[in-house]
């Protein structure tokens, strides 16, 4: 009974409900013409508030605007700097806006572009493999070994300064071979340049390997000058032309912290190296070239200390000469450069000096546009151990498939003082990609 | 011990002595010696070529020194970096390069060892002759190394075209003027005596390459596009495989097939080639090798810009008379 009477009155209810738009249509039917005027009214109203306020917000943005630009000329830059190319956006971090940082949208700062690419420096990288077979009891080098991969980057600074950096990669390691800044149009015809790099000692120290017409550098260089690499340290090198009406002279001149491997060590900062080079440059036909220098270097060792608590100190005498022949006419096909470098080495040891003396000779023809033949013959005292002299002869033969590749042979005899005998065929492949660098002199 | 303290003590004394005198022989040659040169009356101009050299000196006429770095007669693409060259750039008033990385293996140490900051690049006195002149054979699609040495801004010897020669001589005598405006009307005056000259020289070497408008030729390097393309001839083929190598036993035997099939009897070749391999072409095939400088200077009888185009058209015009007024 109760749920006959909870059924009936829910109907009712929902007749109630569903007979509502009947009843309002009824009841409001003469008033719907003035509702859609009001709210045609209503509707103009908001849209000209809404407008009026656009216009105010517009205003008080470009008085922003206008303000900051005042304060910081360069702001809007980035945004003009690449017309015609759409600008790389990023959009501002969530709350950074409400915090007071900026709005809309930002620049993109290091995105890739073509214009961006213009300013990179040159990158070139050159592979040097050298392959040894034959004896050697002293120093037998590997078997196959990818000796070095340079990579150079080179490229001008701003209008007074260029950069040149050389990165060395070995099989197990990189090092920076040279990395330096040169200005080369200071007051008074100085060439400055700062940074690491090869001292201005002779001629062989200041080559990088593939400059190089051997496999290998010649013993005096190993036994005297720190092997490969040399003297190669960070300082600062200043470099004049003298003038006179004769021939070709440079006078340069180098200070460095001291560090070169076995040869120069700085154990205060205060035991800097020194070298000095003066070439000179003279064409006897226009083919045939003289190019002779002479080298000091100054720096301490790490043999041991004197009385006054110093440390020891190698000295370095060099001479060399170079006399060239290309004929110009067939300057690609003929040419011979014959070279000399005579080394004297003064080395502070505990036990007292060590004078060595080094040289070597050698001779390079170039019999076809891509064969080239060429002998050398080193001797050298040790510098630790100069009543120890090492003797070696080669001969080599050199093929240039283009100017980006070369293949190298070299038959080697070496016989050192304390009397071993290495007899030794070297091989080398050096390949380059990237831009073109500068041919050697 | 006291005995070797002395003595090395001394020694070190020596040594410090030798340094000083060392460096200061250095210093005292470096600074004691006294710059040499003053305000010139003329312009001195060093060009990378003689070509440039000529030009300039068509424009600049006695108001100028002109001093080449490479010969006529040697490849220009291998000159070595001398350091007498070095020299010659320390005392530039204007440097004239050719550009398109013709002189990239050599130019460039060279302008940085100058000490000259005027004819560094971008310097108000470094002009590259190229910027305004016609440039052919811009390599197109992937560039690598195994196209040769190409040079991927254009082939540099832009020079062989009059055209570009009056363009190249317009830009030489602007920068003169713009280095020496008191005599902005003379070289304006040489600039157009030039052209005019040219443009009669150019008529008449038009006139004799005429009938020959379309023979096929040969050259051992991509010396002659411009050349080819002013004068209307082909360039059909090259002695190199590709730019920079040197040519190989099948190249060349394609090369001579080639030539046989397209009836091609001229081979030209620059003066710093070896003849041998176009020799042997020429016997191959019947061809006529001939020497052709590219190049003011390149042989006797090429010493300024209009003997180079008179020099070569002749010969060219003779050859090709020979091989029956035309190889089409």
């Amino acid at each position: 009974m109760r749920t006959t009477r909870w059924l009936i009155g829910c109907l009712v209810v929902v007749a109630l409900v569903d007979c509502r738009p009947a009843f309002a249509q009824a009841g409001q039917a003469g008033d719907t013409q003035s509702l859609r005027q009001d709210i045609t009214r209503l509707r103009q109203d908001f849209e000209a508030l809404q407008k009026q306020y656009n216009d105010r917000l517009a205003a008080l943005e470009a008085k922003l605007a206008a303000s900051e630009g005042a304060a910081s000329p360069n702001a809007a830059a980035p945004a003009a700097a690449a017309p015609g190319q759409p600008a790389q956006t990023a959009q501002v971090p969530t709350g950074a806006e409400g915090a007071g940082g900026p709005s809309g949208s930002l620049p993109v700062y290091g995105g890739a572009s073509a214009s961006s690419k213009i300013f990179n420096p040159d990158i070139a990288v050159i592979g040097d493999f050298l392959a040894a077979a034959g004896h050697n009891p002293v120093n037998p080098g590997r078997a196959f070994e990818m000796h070095e991969s340079e990579a150079s980057f080179q490229a001008v600074v701003d209008p007074y300064a260029r950069a040149d950096f050389f990165l060395s990669f070995g099989e197990e390691g990189v090092d920076l071979e040279e990395g330096f800044i040169t200005f080369p149009t200071l007051p008074g015809g100085l060439l400055a340049k700062v940074g690491k790099m090869r001292a201005a000692f002779g001629k062989v120290n200041t080559l990088h390997n593939h400059v190089m017409p051997w496999t290998d550098r010649p013993l005096v260089t190993n036994n005297l000058v720190n092997g490969e690499d040399g003297i190669n340290d960070a300082g600062v090198s200043v470099a004049r032309l003298i003038p006179n009406p004769w021939f070709f002279m440079e006078a340069t001149g180098q200070v460095f912290r001291g560090d070169s491997g076995n040869l120069f060590a700085s154990s205060t900062r205060s035991d800097l190296s020194y070298i000095g080079h003066v070439r000179g440059y003279h064409d006897i036909t226009e083919g045939t070239n003289i190019d002779v220098g002479g080298s000091y270097a100054y720096g301490h060792n790490d043999a041991g200390f004197t009385a006054d608590g110093s440390s020891l100190v190698t000295q370095l005498y060099g001479m060399d000469v170079t006399l060239r022949w290309r004929p110009l006419r067939r300057a690609i096909y003929r040419s011979f450069v014959g070279r000399s470098e005579l080394i004297w080495s003064r080395r502070d040891e505990p036990l007292g000096e060590q004078q060595a003396f080094g040289y070597y000779v050698s001779g390079d023809y170039q019999l076809a546009r891509r064969w080239s033949t060429g002998a050398r013959f080193d001797r050298s005292a040790r510098a630790t151990d100069a009543s120890l002299y090492d003797t070696s002869g080669s001969l080599l033969l050199t093929y240039v498939p283009s100017e980006f590749s070369q293949l190298r042979g070299q038959y080697r005899r070496i016989h050192f003082g304390d009397e071993a005998t290495a007899n030794e065929l070297l091989f080398q492949l050096q390949f380059s990609i990237g831009a073109h660098g500068a041919h050697p002199f | 011990m006291h005995r070797s303290s002395t003595r090395s003590s001394t020694r070190r004394s020596t040594q410090r002595s030798l340094r000083l005198i060392v460096t200061g022989l250095i210093a005292t040659i470096a600074l004691a010696v006294a710059t040499v040169g003053s305000a010139q009356s003329k312009l001195n101009v060093v060009t990378a070529t003689e070509d440039l050299a000529a030009i300039a000196r068509e424009v600049g006429g006695d108001r100028i020194t002109v001093e080449p770095i490479a010969r006529g007669y040697q490849d220009p693409h291998f000159v070595e970096a001398k350091p007498s060259f070095i020299l010659k750039l320390q005392k530039a008033d204007l440097l004239v390069v050719v550009g398109r990385e013709l002189e990239i293996g050599w130019l460039p140490p060279l302008i940085q060892q100058s000490r000259n900051a005027k004819i560094q690049p971008g310097g108000p006195a470094y002009l590259d002759a190229s910027l305004h002149a016609r440039i052919l054979d811009v390599p197109q699609g992937t560039i690598t190394r195994a196209l040769g040495d190409v040079h991927p801004l254009g082939n540099p010897h832009y020079w062989l075209d009059p055209d570009n020669g009056k363009l190249i001589a317009k830009d030489i005598a602007d920068k003169l003027g713009e280095l020496r405006p008191a005599d902005r009307a003379y070289f304006q005056m040489r600039l157009d005596d030039f052209q005019k000259r040219l443009t009669e020289a150019e008529k008449r070497w038009t006139a004799s390459m005429a009938p020959f408008k379309g023979a096929k030729v040969v050259t051992y390097h991509q010396s002659f596009s411009n050349f080819a393309d002013h004068f209307g001839i082909v360039v059909a083929g090259y002695v190199e495989p590709r730019p920079g190598i040197p040519p190989s036993p099948q190249h060349t035997l394609d090369l001579e097939n080639q030539m046989k099939q397209q009836n091609i009897k001229i081979v030209l070749v620059e003066p710093y080639f070896d003849a041998k391999t176009p020799n042997a072409i020429g016997r191959d095939t019947g061809a006529q090798v001939l020497v052709m400088p590219p190049s003011v200077g390149g042989v006797k009888g090429t010493e300024d810009y209009f003997k180079l185009f008179d020099y070569d058209i002749a010969q060219l015009v003779d050859a090709l008379k020979k091989a029956g007024g035309g190889t089409r």
